[in-house]
């Protein structure tokens, strides 16, 4: 018999890091139970759980707590083995773990500079994250379903965000990063992501999320705070 | 099955080193190419990162992996034998967890400190010694942060093990790391380099001292 497993994430409603530990929690279809966070007005549970960064997500299982996205996605797949994330072969596995930092930072991290920026700063911002969505273009161009294959995997989940982000971003921070036409298969492959009826249903409310990001691009886009890591 | 591993390196990355020191872990022969990264790069390179176009890049049967710890990685996977990554999921979690904060908050915060302009530098090593603490405190006790022998975290934070004191050195200035700062750190420095496999993989102190000594005058002269 099976010991009965306590599974807790702490999150924000509208964090693209949670989101991808739901996603991988739903793929593997393990049960937890969700702790919503206010980022702006941390609890003493946060703090207490992830005392180094003070961040979501942070994952408790049976007492364990582990912070990261990254970090939690290779936990989870590697205490669930159903549905494999990441792949099999270890040179495969390289890879995706190399296209998911260069996602991570050049096209997550040049996007959010994008949508909190102005002028010059927003122009480079924005050029960045486009010539990185190039490369991840070329990346999907070989690819017939998900990065994952026929199924979702490790890197389609942690650039998942894409899809339902950047057309908000984009919106309220009036700018435009996929082109359709300039991205076919990035553009495919959002489509089948949102459709995914282990997707679709997790989304957080788009219009909600526009004023939240439009309030967000103004607070930090009022100041000249150089370049924000994430 | 004869098999050929390559790293494209630089003799002073610490990166680059980090490489070499886990392939030395588990004792797989390689092949070196030292690569100018402040001249031309390689055609070499240029076709194996062309992506980023940096060093290291491994090389195992003609298929190139970039970025250090991406690697290293791939090597804990492929070739079993010492472990640099514990077995327990949790464990290796904490591992994980504690490079990336070496890697993404602690060097960052630290080269900033190294290089902050006169009016910033107070600041500066404020945030960088609030990461050294943090950092010290995952130490626990252990010899290594890896426990009885050299890890994940420890190979990552190669650059504080080794570079930092000669950067000190090299700058004149030792409010970063010292051992009244940061006592049990210090002292895993000292444990750091003592190492047999991390002695055969750090580049020489002397040259390593010319050069930042080097840089320093250089930033110095541009002022």
């Amino acid at each position: 018999m099976a010991a009965t497993e306590e599974v807790k994430l702490l999150g924000f409603w509208v964090s693209p890091f949670v989101l991808r530990v739901e996603w991988a929690l739903k793929i593997k279809g393990v049960k937890y139970e969700y702790i919503e966070e206010d980022i702006f007005n941390k609890s003493t549970l946060l703090m207490e759980l992830n005392p180094v960064l003070k961040k979501v997500p942070v994952l408790v299982h049976d007492g364990k707590v582990i912070a990261e996205s990254f970090v939690i996605l290779e936990y989870v797949d590697e205490t669930w083995k159903q549905n494999p994330l990441l792949p099999q072969d270890p040179y495969q596995r390289a890879l995706a773990r190399f296209w998911a930092k260069f996602a991570e930072e050049k096209v997550l991290e040049g996007a959010w500079n994008a949508l909190c920026s102005q002028g010059e700063e927003k122009q480079k911002a924005l050029q960045q994250t486009i010539e990185a969505m190039e490369k991840i273009e070329e990346e999907l161009g070989k690819k017939q379903h998900f990065f994952g294959g026929e199924s979702i995997g490790y890197l389609d989940i942690i650039l998942g965000w894409i899809s339902h982000y950047i057309p908000v971003w984009e919106e309220a921070g009036s700018m435009q990063i996929i082109d359709p036409i300039k991205f076919p298969a990035t553009t495919a492959w959002i489509n089948r992501f949102l459709k995914h009826p282990l997707i679709k249903d997790t989304l957080p409310p788009r219009e909600k999320m526009l004023v939240y990001f439009h309030q967000r691009s103004k607070e930090l886009g009022s100041t000249s705070h150089g370049w924000i890591r994430v | 099955m004869s098999e050929e591993v390559k790293v494209l390196g630089n003799w002073g990355s610490c990166f680059s080193r980090r490489v070499e020191l886990a392939l030395k872990i588990k004792g797989v022969e390689y092949e070196y190419i030292e690569e100018d990264v402040y001249g031309n790069k390689s055609p070499l390179l240029l076709k194996y990162n062309p992506v980023h176009k940096k060093v290291p890049v491994l090389l195992h049967n003609g298929k190139p992996i970039a970025e250090s710890l991406v690697i290293i990685e791939y090597i804990e996977e492929t070739w079993k034998g010492t472990p640099i990554l514990p077995e327990d999921p949790y464990e290796k979690a904490m591992a994980r967890f504690w490079t990336k904060f070496v890697d993404e908050k602690c060097l960052p915060a630290l080269w900033r400190a190294v290089w902050s302009p006169e009016n910033e530098r107070e600041k500066a090593v404020e945030e960088a010694c609030k990461c050294l603490e943090t950092l010290q405190s995952a130490l626990n006790g252990k010899r290594f942060f890896g426990g009885d022998t050299v890890g994940l975290v420890d190979i990552a934070a190669n650059f504080i093990g080794f570079w930092l004191r000669i950067i000190q050195e090299a700058t004149g200035h030792g409010d970063l790391l010292s051992a009244e700062k940061f006592p049990t750190l210090f002292k895993w420095t000292d444990e750091f380099v003592s190492c047999s496999v991390v002695k055969q993989s750090l580049p020489p102190r002397d040259k390593l001292l010319a050069f930042f000594k080097a840089r320093v005058a250089e930033a110095n002269a541009s002022k």
